[in-house]
């Protein structure tokens, strides 16, 4: 990532996650699959690693936004879970502002993880591969996005 | 005035995009690992397979940079095939040198290939200027990488008793510095980094929330529990903490990271050629952050070696992304022997 851009570490209010986690979270599921399922064409994520999550489901929680998004990956697709799994075979916990920052790599997972900004519930073999899978993906730099083509 | 000569920054890479993050941001040379139990960061998804090694090859060379290949376990009983094959593949992908622990490998590597260049392993566990004598006499290795249990008095003597190139760690997370020799992970899950390529695999560690505190588990063992705000350290025996005489505490060691920033000048003054940074297990943000930090100190000594002092920045830039949040000079600066 440039410089010139960091994500702050922010805290968002609590009246947020009062009013997120009433809201209904499986819009968030079903974006969050799509995302990935189309990561998943362009090729992004690794054939041998996507395997080895055959059969799983995942919890993806943002304490500060009460919001939380559940998938499971099944015959080589992600699919949203409409009923969060009591008891998923990964769950990751963090604040909105940690997720950014690893979205765009300003912030390191185990960086995150001894501060206790991020908790990793479950498998941790799983959870270890995930993150290694998403290290390893060479996103396309941004200027190349249609987004910026004209 | 001369320019002070300053040692190369070999620098981790786990996966393509931490490798770019190295060149980019100012390695001398990367370290890298098959995706296997020839190296001893065996971790499921880490490291490269075929067509990203040769990549990462071509986008270090291409830049001037070393790409240096660890194949730093021992190979085991009936396989040992595969480590010579991996030596085999190094060789023939045209890396700038590989760095081997096992004895067998050494050998097996100087008489196989004899143009290629060997780098005695941290995990081989030379201590002494002996017994790196021993390898350059053996097997031609050109550098040693000494354990990080040695003063830096200690390391001085080793340089000036070989003609073997040193290299030394510079930043990362401290085990408990026994390097080679070190059976704890094996006697929590009979898996250690010498046999499987990985310290505490794993599969075997367990993270568990209650409300409050957080527990780590290792094969049923528990390592470690944390307040909500306390900070965590890697899931190993070494980095827990027990009850020794009725005192609960770290027993071993402290999670903590290596740092050199405020010793460099002397590292450099002692002819080390090399500091290497530890954490092909972290990600390309880490890469980036410490390269990029190292890479600026560095510079700043070889411009300026007789008023060089350690920015503050740099500290913060690299404290913020240790283990356990602190930095120490380890054993370079022990008073005892």
């Amino acid at each position: 990532m440039s410089n010139s851009f960091s994500i702050p570490r922010f805290r968002l209010p609590t009246l947020v996650s009062a009013i997120g986690s009433h809201l209904p979270q499986w819009p968030h599921s079903l974006a969050l699959a799509a995302a990935l399922n189309a990561a998943a064409k362009l090729r992004l994520l690794p054939a041998d690693s996507l395997e080895l999550l055959e059969g799983r489901c995942f919890v993806i929680e943002v304490l500060d936004a009460g919001g939380q998004a559940s998938f499971s990956y099944r015959g080589g697709i992600f699919r949203p879970l409409f009923r969060v799994p009591e008891v998923p075979d990964l769950c990751f916990r963090a604040n909105l502002s940690a997720f950014l920052q690893l979205l765009v790599r300003q912030e390191d997972p185990d960086t995150l993880f001894f501060n206790r900004e991020l908790s990793i519930v479950g498998d941790t073999e799983l959870g270890l591969l995930v993150k290694n899978m998403l290290d390893a993906v060479e996103w396309p730099p941004l200027t190349k996005a249609p987004i910026f083509r004209h | 005035m001369p320019r002070q000569k300053i040692p190369q920054l070999i620098c981790p890479a786990g996966s393509l995009p931490a490798l770019k993050a190295a060149v980019d941001h100012g390695a001398d040379a990367v370290y890298l690992g098959y995706r296997n139990d020839t190296n001893a960061r065996n971790f499921a998804g880490l490291n490269f397979d075929q067509k990203a090694m040769a990549e990462g090859i071509r986008y270090a060379q291409s830049q001037g940079r070393g790409v240096l290949m660890a194949i730093n376990t021992f190979a085991q009983p009936g396989r040992t095939a595969d480590w010579q094959h991996a030596v085999d593949g190094a060789a023939e992908l045209g890396v700038d040198a590989v760095i081997l622990a096992d004895v067998g490998l050494l050998d097996y590597a100087s008489r196989r290939h004899p143009d290629l260049r060997l780098h005695l392993s941290v995990q081989g566990s030379a201590t002494n200027y002996e017994a790196v004598n021993f390898a350059h006499r053996e097997f031609g290795i050109r550098r040693a990488v000494l354990p990080r249990v040695l003063t830096l008095a200690q390391v001085e003597t080793v340089i000036r008793h070989t003609p073997v190139e040193i290299e030394v760690f510079g930043f990362g997370s401290l085990c408990v510095m026994n390097e080679g020799r070190c059976w704890l992970s094996s006697y929590a899950t009979g898996e250690s980094p010498n046999t499987v390529g990985a310290c505490s695999p794993a599969k075997y560690v367990q993270w568990v929330r209650s409300p409050g505190q957080m527990t780590t588990r290792l094969n049923g063992i528990l390592i470690d529990s944390f307040g909500d705000d306390e900070p965590a350290g890697y899931p190993t025996l070494c980095k827990g903490r027990f009850e020794v005489d009725g005192e609960t505490y770290y027993a071993l060691e402290e999670p903590t990271s290596l740092n050199v920033l405020e010793i460099l000048p002397k590292i450099a003054n002692i002819g080390i050629a090399a500091i290497k940074v530890e954490g092909r297990q972290r990600s390309p943000a880490y890469v980036a952050q410490v390269t990029r930090t190292l890479r600026a100190a560095l510079d700043e000594l070889a411009r300026n070696a007789q008023h060089f002092h350690v920015k503050p920045a740099w500290q913060s830039e690299l404290a913020r992304v240790a283990e356990g949040s602190q930095v120490t000079l380890g054993a370079y600066n022990r008073p005892w022997r």
